[in-house]
């Protein structure tokens, strides 16, 4: 399982890579490997706004439907459209493929959230 | 998890494949090794190994026999010969669905069921609760090692392991004591998959048999797969799976399976049930559903159309072969036609789905 540097994570498994007042969102390798492979996601519109730890999408494999939380509150400024077409990039690029950008409401919210040495352990005591 | 888990002979060899492993019936078995999709299209395109030996295997022997399975199940017994298989259900007094079953005629006296693995105790006590003079039955379960080699390739890898000619064991025949890599096995040309393909029963070694076949496979694609692929391989094809399109409150009538309930042969249980049933208009009947909006339809979800409540899913899922989001399900008999438009409520959103024609994948299609 891959955990990336100089990202935050939450317990739901959702990464959260920030740059200056915005924030990417997206789910991690762990998150994807326990779905298996996945066929549908479901977005957001731009211009909605979210509390931390409210459902933003849905993420669905062949066999299970999974809900994704926002780690940080925000307003939807971005909502990437490729993943509405490929999916299966959750899979392949867990990382790069970021499902929605936010404007941060909070930014002293990602104090609340896992480093990724964090991450690690808490999925390491989970197995 | 409370309960100790059944163990196929062949768990520590898929957790050396990477298995990712969980519970199905009472057994700890592979979901998938290298993903749903891939095993699923290896499955339609060359040929995937299965390990299937969570399923039920009970004997029935003695001169009683042909008598005891005719009153317990609902298709015609009398139609197979020696080395002929039926497939063929049991039902409750009411019509409903005790199991769906593939019966082997061994000989005229002896039978070989093969149950679903989740109702392998209940099967067992039910037949035994009906059981007559001059008939025993046997619960083999964890005797018999199980796997199914399902795919377009299957015949040409499992011919180079044995001298049996294949091409002998025609849709629903079987030959017992087949030398198979040194292992004596019954093996059937059945399957659950939508594909041409094999079972292998074995009181040995299965686990010979299993790298035997992955060995000789290797360089035509071959690999294992797991029940993830199981599930949607059955799914496309539209082959019942018990506790989802058919249980003890549905009837094989409503379920489409109405070709396997013989009403015209003498007595069996549920038999009076299902010809009222069969007189009267069913009020649900089995449709296939293909979303015409984005959206999974999923087991439970429910069907409405006009702002009513007309029936519910039973299974669905993203169809890998056909790429497609579908869905099995139950509506009220009126709204049956194919071309209808539905709506299916997902996450408190109607979406529209249309019936069409099953089964989804045809093999050769």
């Amino acid at each position: 399982m891959e955990v990336k540097e100089d990202l935050y994570y939450s317990r739901n498994h959702e990464w959260v890579k920030t740059d200056d007042d915005r924030a990417y969102i997206g789910i991690t390798d762990e998150a994807q490997d326990q779905l298996g492979d996945i066929v549908f996601v479901e977005l957001p519109q731009k211009g909605d706004r979210f509390n931390q730890s409210e459902e933003i999408g849905v993420v669905e494999s062949v066999k299970a439907v999974s809900e994704v939380y926002t780690p940080v509150s925000g307003t939807v400024v971005d909502i990437n459209e490729e993943l509405l077409d490929s999916p299966e990039l959750l899979n392949d690029q867990p990382y790069e493929s970021w499902i929605i950008s936010l404007e941060l409401t909070d930014d002293s919210e990602l104090d609340n959230l896992l480093s990724a040495a964090e991450y690690k352990s808490y999925c390491e005591g989970a197995q | 998890m409370s309960e100790t888990l059944l163990q196929s002979p062949l768990n520590q060899t898929h957790r050396d494949l990477g298995a990712k492993m969980g519970e199905f019936g009472g057994w700890e078995m592979p979901l998938e090794y290298k993903g749903v999709i891939e095993e699923h299209q290896t499955v339609r395109n060359r040929a995937g190994l299965f390990d299937i030996s969570h399923m039920g295997q009970i004997k029935v022997e003695g001169e009683k026999s042909f008598n005891f399975l005719q009153y317990m199940t609902t298709n015609d017994l009398s139609k197979i010969n020696d080395n002929q298989i039926q497939y063929t259900l049991m039902c409750n007094p009411e019509g409903g669905v005790v199991d769906d079953l593939l019966v082997y005629r061994l000989g005229q006296n002896q039978y070989q069921l093969v149950v679903n693995a989740v109702n392998t105790k209940k099967d067992y006590g039910w037949l035994k609760d009906h059981l007559v003079q001059g008939c025993r039955i046997t619960d083999q379960s964890s005797l018999v090692g199980k796997l199914a080699f399902q795919g377009p390739l299957s015949q040409e890898v499992l011919q180079s392991l044995t001298d049996c000619n294949l091409e002998d064991i025609g849709f629903f025949r079987f030959e017992d004591k087949v030398d198979i890599a040194g292992e004596p096995v019954l093996v059937s040309r059945t399957g659950y998959t939508g594909e041409d393909g094999f079972e292998i029963y074995s009181e040995g070694s299965i686990k010979r048999i299993w790298n035997a076949i992955l060995k000789k496979g290797k360089n035509k694609g071959v690999q294992p797969v797991g029940l993830g692929a199981r599930n949607t391989l059955r799914f496309e094809a539209c082959l019942s799976l018990y506790g989802h399109e058919i249980d003890e409150n549905r009837n094989p009538l409503a379920a489409g399976l109405g070709r396997f309930v013989v009403l015209k042969k003498q007595d069996f249980i549920g038999k009076e049930a299902l010809q009222e049933i069969n007189d009267s208009d069913l009020s649900e009947v089995l449709v296939g559903l293909e979303m015409k909006d984005r959206g999974i339809p999923r087991r439970g979800y429910k069907i409405f159309k006009n702002d009513q409540k007309i029936g519910e899913i039973t299974s669905g899922s993203y169809a890998p072969t056909l790429d497609k989001n579908l869905g099995l399900g139950y509506v009220q008999s009126e709204f049956r036609e194919v071309g209808t438009v539905l709506e299916i409520e997902i996450r408190k959103r109607r979406l529209q789905a249309e019936i069409v024609n099953t089964p989804f994948y045809n093999r050769g299609n």
